[in-house]
């Protein structure tokens, strides 16, 4: 497969991830702040920002946020710059994705960029609903047309490596933000809150299977890092990347067993044998740091093997 | 003439209201004979029209219309900061055309592109016609096409066109006549395969109904036809289609013909040239090249040998090529046998080098270089229409009739100051047919651009890209311009 076609399908994914991801968010948030009152409803959108790792934009009402989240292409990480990204990836390597997969996120695109805030701000689960339908689809697309060779195993790298870094951002922010207050009543701010970061990460029904709906923390940070069976989960993310780069190493079997899948060979094995009192009683945020640092690690060693080696050292070989 | 047009409107609008804009005049028109009764080869068409209701047929173009936009079918046009993509426009209705005429066109377009391919190895080798006279030696050697580098090159099974895109108008009389042989990138082949698979979708009925020869198999005619360029030695060749990338406007079409063929769509950057040979920069490391179906133009395939400051090719591509170690589809140097002014010259060149007339003949053209023809020209520039021999697209053109005195004095000068860069022909009446125009069948005037592919043998898939100038009265047929496509049957 070509260096550049690997590149943007790994983009792509990670975009289309990230697009995802912030259409939940802002779904979520802004079902929860109808009925809060308005300190409550600045902080979660300072936790909204914070996890998305975005300053906070001057004179930032909801509406204004909501604005800049999803519409405003000067901001690269806004939803509809998001998904024009990746399908600007997906433009170019057109011939490597199946036609079906092309016309969705196209349609996905046309249908994203024909809303603007005022169409949306009274119905915004009729317009976030959809786009994550969208993405949904287009997963879904992607497994069940597309062969699972090699184009498909940079689309779960990227896929995977974007769920990490969301997932943990998010946890870190909740947790820097929630721990302050010890106290959790069923019903209260907290809980809610709570609530609505297993529902940012779609995972508050399997938690419930899990744990039943008795909400701890730590039982969310188990959940969402450790467990071994939640696609959603930061362990879950580690084994598919290491069995994607095990794979990729396989099909191009000229090269020698890089980096990359050392590295991730050593993030799932963190992952494995991790468990979750060390992590809160040492400190989650250096730990959710030190997971942020692996996976980059792991995305720098893709690049390096796959995409952008020296044209000297592929002629040794 | 009056009388012909009463004819047709009389006949609508008895029988059907939508045609009552319809115009019949002294132009061919492909639907109707000049009395106003359908062809035979229309007339389950044009019954099938007078039943569908105008709503209908206007939902079926929305129908289409969604399936073109869904399907990321367009173009790009520039102006404002984020480029709008258009769809291409599609008429719904199908230009026909019979086996028997079908026949003709396909045995004068194999002569021709034959005779071409001998042109073009000649010119570059001992240059026999230019010695004998035939055909003009300053006329090539001025050329801007004409690719001095060629000189002397071998190349495999000696074609330097493989891919080519002729147009074609269809005169008064009926007859089919060549207006352009588009020899270097010819595009638009996408758009004859979507038309086709749009139309089976919103007409299955009268598809079938007819007996229509299928196109689908163009992917694998044209890797069968690259695959014969290969060098010799290598008999698995690994092929790619070289575009100048996502921005170009038939970047659509790049990708749709690599995954039609299965190859790898690949732009300059991915390109290496190590030691004279031609590698793609892969996951797998560095893999080796033999055929490039490049849709870039020739300036910009390597900067070493041609225009220094292009970043769509790759450096070295040329010197690889010279020693045989990759095929380029098509050869560099090719557009020496397109330029407007050598077409003048075309049928004495099919006469030269297969001793046979032309079966397709040309249209006929000016020279201004010549003083008699110039002066001819000059006094009738109202009547005749001008081009500019390098340019494509329908740029660079006077259409007399419908032009200014002051474009016409504009002209006059740009001819005066340099003659080998102009032609002159009559304006043509291209022929008509119908399109589905806000809600309404009218008749607008088409052309017809068939695709020729050269390798082991001629092959020319049965059907074209019939485009149209969606403007009423406009002569124009190219998408830049304000024009359209319908889908092209011809009969078994």
């Amino acid at each position: 497969m070509l260096s550049r076609v690997a590149d943007s399908l790994y983009w792509m994914s990670r975009y289309l991830e990230r697009a995802e991801h912030t259409a939940r968010l802002l779904d979520l948030t802004l079902n929860l702040t109808l009925d809060q009152d308005a300190s409550v409803e600045v902080e979660r959108w300072q936790m909204v920002l914070d996890s998305l790792r975005l300053p906070k934009p001057e004179a930032a009402d909801a509406y204004q946020l909501t604005q800049y989240l999803t519409f405003d292409l000067r901001n690269k990480d806004s939803l509809v710059a998001c998904i024009s990204a990746a399908r600007e990836n997906a433009g170019q390597i057109r011939e490597q994705i199946s036609s079906e997969m092309w016309e969705h996120l196209n349609q996905l695109y046309l249908m994203v960029r024909r809303a603007n805030i005022e169409t949306i701000y009274n119905q915004p689960h009729g317009y976030f609903g959809p786009i994550k339908e969208g993405s949904h689809l287009i997963q879904g697309i992607t497994d069940s047309i597309m062969s699972h060779g090699e184009g498909w195993h940079f689309i779960q790298l990227g896929r995977y490596i974007e769920r990490v870094g969301l997932t943990t951002s998010l946890l870190d922010a909740h947790f820097k933000s929630m721990l302050k207050s010890d106290k959790l009543t069923a019903g209260g701010q907290d809980y809610i809150s709570w609530v609505a970061l297993l529902k940012s990460c779609t995972s508050f029904e399997s938690y419930c299977q899990t744990y039943t709906a008795d909400i701890r923390p730590e039982r969310i940070a188990e959940f969402l890092l450790l467990n071994a069976e939640s696609p959603r989960s930061v362990r879950f993310a580690a084994k598919t990347i290491q069995t994607s780069l095990e794979t990729l190493s396989r099909i191009n079997s000229k090269l020698k067993p890089g980096r990359a899948q050392r590295y991730a060979g050593r993030f799932r094995a963190t992952l494995d044998y991790a468990q979750v009192d060390e992590i809160m009683a040492d400190n989650i945020h250096n730990y959710l740091e030190n997971i942020q640092r692996q996976c980059g690690q792991i995305h720098t060693a893709v690049h390096q093997q796959y995409i952008a080696y020296s044209v000297e050292s592929a002629l040794a070989h | 003439m009056e009388q012909q047009i009463s004819s047709i409107t009389e006949l609508s609008k008895s029988q059907a209201p939508s045609f009552a804009n319809y115009e019949l005049d002294a132009a061919y028109d492909e639907m109707f004979e000049h009395d106003g009764t359908a062809r035979a080869q229309y007339r389950p068409l044009f019954n099938r029209l007078q039943e569908l209701a105008p709503s209908e047929l206007k939902q079926r173009q929305q129908t289409a219309d969604i399936a073109f936009l869904n399907q990321g079918i367009t173009f790009t046009v520039y102006g404002n900061n984020e480029g709008t993509e258009r769809i291409f426009p599609y008429d719904l209705l199908p230009r026909i055309i019979t086996a028997e005429e079908w026949t003709k066109l396909e045995k004068g377009l194999a002569q021709r592109i034959t005779a071409l391919n001998l042109f073009l190895k000649d010119i570059y080798h001992e240059g026999r016609i230019l010695n004998d006279g035939v055909v003009p030696r300053d006329l090539v050697y001025s050329c801007k096409h004409y690719r001095r580098e060629m000189r002397g090159i071998r190349i495999r099974r000696d074609i330097y066109v493989s891919v080519v895109g002729t147009d074609l108008v269809r005169l008064n009389d009926g007859e089919f006549a060549i207006l352009e042989d588009n020899l270097r990138v010819p595009s638009g082949v996408s758009y004859m395969l979507a038309n086709r698979q749009v139309m089976k979708r919103v007409f299955p009925g009268m598809f079938s109904s007819y007996n229509v020869q299928p196109i689908d198999h163009y992917g694998q005619a044209l890797l069968s036809t690259l695959r014969a360029l290969a060098p010799p030695n290598r008999p698995d060749p690994t092929i790619v289609l070289l575009t100048p990338g996502v921005f170009n406007s038939a970047y659509y079409e790049h990708t749709f013909l690599a995954r039609q063929m299965g190859i790898e769509l690949v732009e300059g950057r991915d390109l290496i040239v190590h030691d004279n040979i031609v590698y793609m920069r892969t996951t797998g490391g560095l893999r080796r090249v033999d055929v490039i179906y490049r849709r870039v133009d020739d300036d910009f395939i390597d900067p070493l040998t041609f225009r220094p400051g292009s970043i769509l090719g790759a450096p070295g591509l040329f010197n690889a090529y010279r020693a045989g170690n990759v095929a380029l589809a098509n050869a560099p140097g090719t557009g020496v046998a397109d330029d407007k002014a050598l077409y003048a010259f075309v049928p004495a060149i099919i006469k030269y080098y297969l001793d046979e007339d032309p079966i397709l003949p040309n249209v006929e053209t000016y020279l201004l270089s010549d003083d008699k023809q110039r002066r001819h020209v000059l006094a009738n520039l109202d009547k005749l229409v001008v081009k500019a021999v390098g340019e494509s697209g329908g740029y660079g053109m006077l259409i007399g009739p419908h032009s200014t005195a002051q474009e016409r004095e504009v002209f006059k000068q740009l001819i005066e100051s340099d003659p080998r860069n102009y032609i002159a022909q009559p304006t043509l009446a291209l022929s008509r047919a119908p399109c589905f125009i806000d809600g309404r069948v009218e008749a607008r005037h088409v052309d017809l651009r068939p695709y020729i592919l050269y390798g082991e043998n001629i092959t020319i898939v049965p059907g074209g890209l019939t485009r149209v100038a969606l403007r009423r009265g406009s002569l124009v047929v190219n998408s830049s311009q304000g024009g359209g496509s319908k889908d092209t049957w011809v009969l078994s």
